[in-house]
């Protein structure tokens, strides 16, 4: 039997979350191996290289491009301040005299006596990493970052607008139910509000405007994906927009009930603050969007983590979620994986499995057409 | 080993989704396809290891073929024993989203152009073009450069002798941009300078110590002169030296291969240079894939692959549906629709790139997606399989009366291709043979007589890195187990003013002798059985105002070939126009459908019944 990666979304109750924070160059870790830290804290810091300013300084001052090196007062490698004066040129004995000071302030980078341009780079933006989860810092990568663990309750979505953002969990309807606007009222700021089958952009743009830290809903239409981002999404790379809150799909596009697990988990966390996270990147080593709900030691006594069912294949019994028309979203448990190919509906002859769905129902599905789901 | 002593092969393609493996061997003194193993790719985040997915995909190919293939340290290479392993393993990668570049030069029209196609001849996908004269403020220029992680820059610009300035200045922007690598942040990026040979010595001194820089011939040596073989020789080696050890688990998959990786589309694109050689045709070869679209064309011997970086049928699904747009899409499909749930669709296709369709409606979508992809894929072909441009060619009275701009047009004439061939997931998998013809037809809308092909299981890309080491396998391979002959095209160039009248009148001699004549109207369709290594004796009389290759109303007397699907007389009309209203959109698409036996009976008579 093939072993086969089947994706599936993990929601779990208890499991142990390592999150590596890395710099975006090389910097300072300021924080050491065994800290307990809080999600906001600062673990490492950078100086990020600033932007580039090309400045064709042998237009403005004209001469010749060769002649560069002799006006420019200052060399490759040299800082200069706004308004320094950077180059002079003399002519007619000295009579007339022209000057440049630098409109910005840097590093100079070049000075082409081919192409008669100056480069100057804007001086170095400093970077600061936070933790983002709060737990204990498990291991120091030097000059880059730290990795960071904590026992958490950890549920991963299917999709995901928006950057990371923390909030307290709050339940705000049953997982069946469409989110409508009057749903919020000022008790939802800071929040990060979980439940429901469907978001719309209008809900967003009001939950955006009350303060909400985010929303982890069941699904969502494209249209009102569209709506809310302000343009149309063609690949699924996801992570940088520029929303006031960050929205998890759990289930996918469209109304989606969302799943019964993981809406009792998220419900149990309510008022407990979460941390989401987890640019969404579809591609071979898909990238899912992610609820982290940290627990301090303290809180868990025996704390034990559930094993890791994804990547044990799939088998009769297997706890699945169908992913395509037309049983989309249903839930159940693997009956058969029988090895022959079997012809679809569309004519394909694929290799299938029967899944005994929750509702009582028994359905053939292709083998592709199913995740797994680790509860 | 010798090539003529090896007796079974492997090769396998790391894609950017699935990694496919295909076992060859030897029986009864022919090469033949044996079996195939597929596998989720592992190059990215979490597994980051390539050679997990290759494991995985060789593993099913170990269970189907019985002959043991792996061991703890990769794939077994067959000793003197011969009991377990391969005598050859070879790959193809396009995993993380093949080989990524950017290109500069000077002239965005002259050298840009250039340096384009050479990128896209070397197998790699062309993130961004920076060009001295592209009007683009030079901050702006620098920023875009940052932000992007090529695996390799191109710089090309200026011809032999002429002006340095501008050439420095394009490598300049690079210089100060300073761009980092895609994968192994430690390493110097790659840069292949292919401009003025004048300009080396300054452009060595400017990117020094900075780049791994690698110069070559100038690829426009003169504004008349194209000359990307150094520039492609350069990116294949760079891409081996430079990105691919640097790429996850590429490392230990180098040590496991005999020969070096290759990027899949390179392999792909040698199969189709490799038919239109072997017949002395003109093709036009399409590997509609995942995440990408790659469009090949030999015509008059010329060779252009051009790659739609990001029209795709399951990763990049959602891009197509934005640049087609939604009417053009719904229109292919006989059934009621809304945009919304349209939408939804496609959208959770992208996030879910492995699903299958499993109910026909689900089918029928990914079809008219697949028309759309295929139609931008060689607008975007055409648009650089063109003559060079900056050339002033001698005027002739065309010229003169129709006051073209030189280059400015593209040189693939469809009336002059013979072949269009397909690979890719969508077209090998589709249930019926019919399907893939159909969606190619729609997608590229060939003119005059066209034989179509396609890939039977996904293997060119495989046969193209096999034929490095032994070239007769891979031809009988490929002719014997690759190649499913679809069938053949018939469709007239034009439309008639009389819409009512006929465009086509076809007299077929079928090989058993009998004969079938069929006058066809505008908007009519015929599918004519004829099997694979059967042929049909045909004239075809077109309207005066349609033409099937010997000008407006000629007729032509050719020898045509069957396929699995048959001959198709094809009476839409080219170019193939549509009718914007919906409902008489749906009559036409399902008198198509049922001409062609294009999907069941009973599905399409339930289509009917809604239309009304």
């Amino acid at each position: 039997m093939s072993y086969a990666y089947t994706p599936g979304l993990k929601v779990k109750k208890f499991t142990l979350v390592s999150k590596q924070r890395i710099l975006p160059i090389e910097g300072e870790v300021i924080v050491k191996e065994g800290d307990v830290i809080s999600y906001d804290a600062v673990v490492a810091r950078t100086h990020v290289p600033g932007d580039v300013n090309m400045i064709p300084l042998f237009y403005i001052l004209g001469v010749e491009p060769y002649e560069l090196p002799r006006v420019v007062l200052k060399k490759e490698g040299d800082t200069v301040q706004k308004g320094e004066l950077l180059a002079t040129t003399k002519s007619f004995f000295g009579l007339f005299k022209s000057e440049y000071r630098s409109k910005v302030g840097g590093t100079i980078e070049l000075i082409s006596d081919i192409t008669g341009m100056i480069g100057i780079r804007d001086f170095p933006v400093p970077i600061d990493l936070t933790a983002y989860i709060s737990g204990k810092v498990r291991q120091v990568i030097p000059n880059n970052g730290v990795i960071i663990q904590t026992p958490a309750s950890f549920v991963q979505g299917i999709f995901r607008v928006g950057g990371e953002r923390h909030g307290e969990i709050m339940e705000i309807t049953e997982p069946h139910v469409e989110l409508t606007t009057d749903m919020i009222d000022k008790s939802c700021a800071g929040k990060i509000l979980v439940g429901g089958s469907l978001v719309t952009a209008d809900f967003l743009k009001k939950a955006e405007a009350e303060g909400v830290k985010g929303v982890v809903t069941g699904g969502i239409r494209r249209v009102d994906l569209t709506k809310f981002l302000g343009y149309e999404m063609g690949v699924a790379i996801t992570g940088h927009e520029q929303t006031g809150l960050t929205c998890i799909i759990t289930e996918g596009f469209g109304k989606m009930t969302m799943a019964k697990h993981t809406y009792e988990l998220l419900k149990s966390c309510e008022g407990r603050l979460a941390s989401i996270d987890g640019a969404t990147q579809i591609r071979a080593g898909v990238i899912r969007p992610e609820v982290i709900v940290p627990y301090k030691e303290s809180e868990i006594s025996d704390f034990k983590e559930e094993e890791d069912t994804l990547a044990e294949g799939m088998y009769p019994g297997t706890r699945v979620r169908i992913i395509r028309q037309p049983y989309f979203g249903a839930i159940g448990t693997v009956d058969s994986l029988p090895a022959e190919l079997q012809q679809l509906e569309s004519e394909s002859w694929v290799r299938v499995m029967t899944v005994k769905l929750d509702d009582g129902r028994n359905v053939t599905v292709p083998r592709a057409n199913v995740e797994i789901m680790e509860e | 080993m010798k090539p003529e002593e090896m007796e079974i092969m492997l090769a396998t393609d790391c894609g950017s989704t699935t990694t496919k493996a295909r076992l060859f061997r030897r029986i009864r003194g022919e090469y033949r396809f044996v079996c195939t193993g597929e596998a989720p790719t592992t190059v990215e985040a979490p597994y980051e290891d390539v050679t997990m997915g290759v494991r995985n995909a060789v593993r099913e190919v170990e269970e189907l073929s019985g002959i043991r293939l792996l061991s703890d340290k990769g794939i077994i290479v067959r000793g003197s024993t011969k009991e377990d392993g391969v005598d050859l393993y070879a790959t193809t990668s396009s995993a993380g989203g093949g080989l990524q570049m950017m290109v500069f030069g000077v002239t965005k029209s002259i050298t840009g152009e250039s340096a384009e196609r050479a990128a896209l001849g070397g197998g790699a996908i062309v993130m961004d073009i920076v060009s001295t004269d592209d009007g683009v403020p030079l901050y702006k220029k620098v920023e875009r450069t940052r932000q992007l992680r090529p695996d390799m820059v191109l710089v090309a610009g200026g011809t032999d002798g002429g002006a340095i300035p501008p050439v420095i200045q394009a490598v300049e922007i690079l210089r100060i941009a300073e761009p980092k690598a895609r994968f192994g942040a430690a390493y110097s990026l790659p840069v292949i300078f292919a401009g003025n040979r004048e300009a080396r010595k300054q452009v060595d001194e400017t990117l020094k110590g900075r780049f791994a820089l690698k110069i070559v011939d100038n690829l426009r040596p003169s504004v008349e002169l194209e000359n990307t073989d150094p520039a492609r020789d350069a990116i294949q080696q760079l891409f081996m030296e430079h990105v691919m050890s640097h790429a996850p688990g590429y490392d230990r998959l180098m040590k496991w291969t005999d020969v070096p990786i290759m990027p899949t589309p390179m392999g792909e694109g040698m199969m189709f240079q490799t038919i239109a050689r072997l017949r002395g045709i003109n093709v036009i070869g399409v590997g509609l894939g995942g995440a990408t679209t790659n469009v090949y064309s030999v015509f008059d011997g010329k060779f252009v692959r051009t790659v739609s970086a990001n029209l795709g049928m399951s990763y990049s699904i959602c891009n197509v549906l934005r640049e087609a747009t939604m009417q053009n899409i719904i229109r292919w499909m006989p059934f009621d629709i809304d945009e919304g749930t349209l939408g939804d669709i496609l959208t959770d296709k992208m996030i879910r790139p492995t699903t299958i369709p499993q109910t026909l409606e689900e089918l029928i979508v990914e079809h008219a997606v697949a028309r759309e992809a295929l139609r931008l894929g060689l607008a975007h072909h055409k648009f650089l399989a063109r003559g060079l441009r900056g050339v002033r060619p001698p005027e002739s009275l065309d010229d003169i009366f129709e006051r073209r701009a030189a280059g400015t047009e593209s040189y693939i004439n469809m009336l002059r291709v013979n072949l269009i061939g397909g690979t890719g997931g969508l077209l090998s998998h589709a249930p019926r043979r019919v399907q893939s013809m159909t969606v190619l037809m729609d997608g590229f809308e060939p003119e005059g007589i066209t034989r179509l092909v396609q890939d039977s299981v996904f293997m060119m890309p495989h046969l193209g890195v096999l034929s490095t080491v032994h070239s007769e396998a891979a031809l009988e391979i490929f002719e014997k187990d690759c190649l499913v002959r679809l069938g053949t095209c018939i469709a007239p160039r034009g439309i008639p003013e009389r819409e009512d009248g006929e465009i086509m009148n076809v007299e077929m001699t079928m090989p058993d002798g009998s004969t079938r004549t069929e006058s066809l109207k505008l908007g009519d369709i015929i599918r004519v059985p004829l099997e694979f290594e059967e042929v049909a004796k045909v004239r075809i009389t077109p309207n005066r105002e349609c033409d099937v290759g010997e000008g407006p109303g000629q007729a032509v007397e050719v020898d045509v070939n069957g396929g699995v699907a048959g001959v198709i007389l094809d009476a839409r009309g080219r170019p193939l126009r549509t009718p914007t209203d919906r409902v008489e959109m749906k009559k036409l698409l399902l008198k198509w459908f049922r001409a062609l036996d294009m999907y069941p009976k009973e599905a399409l008579d339930r289509f009917e019944k809604e239309v009304g």
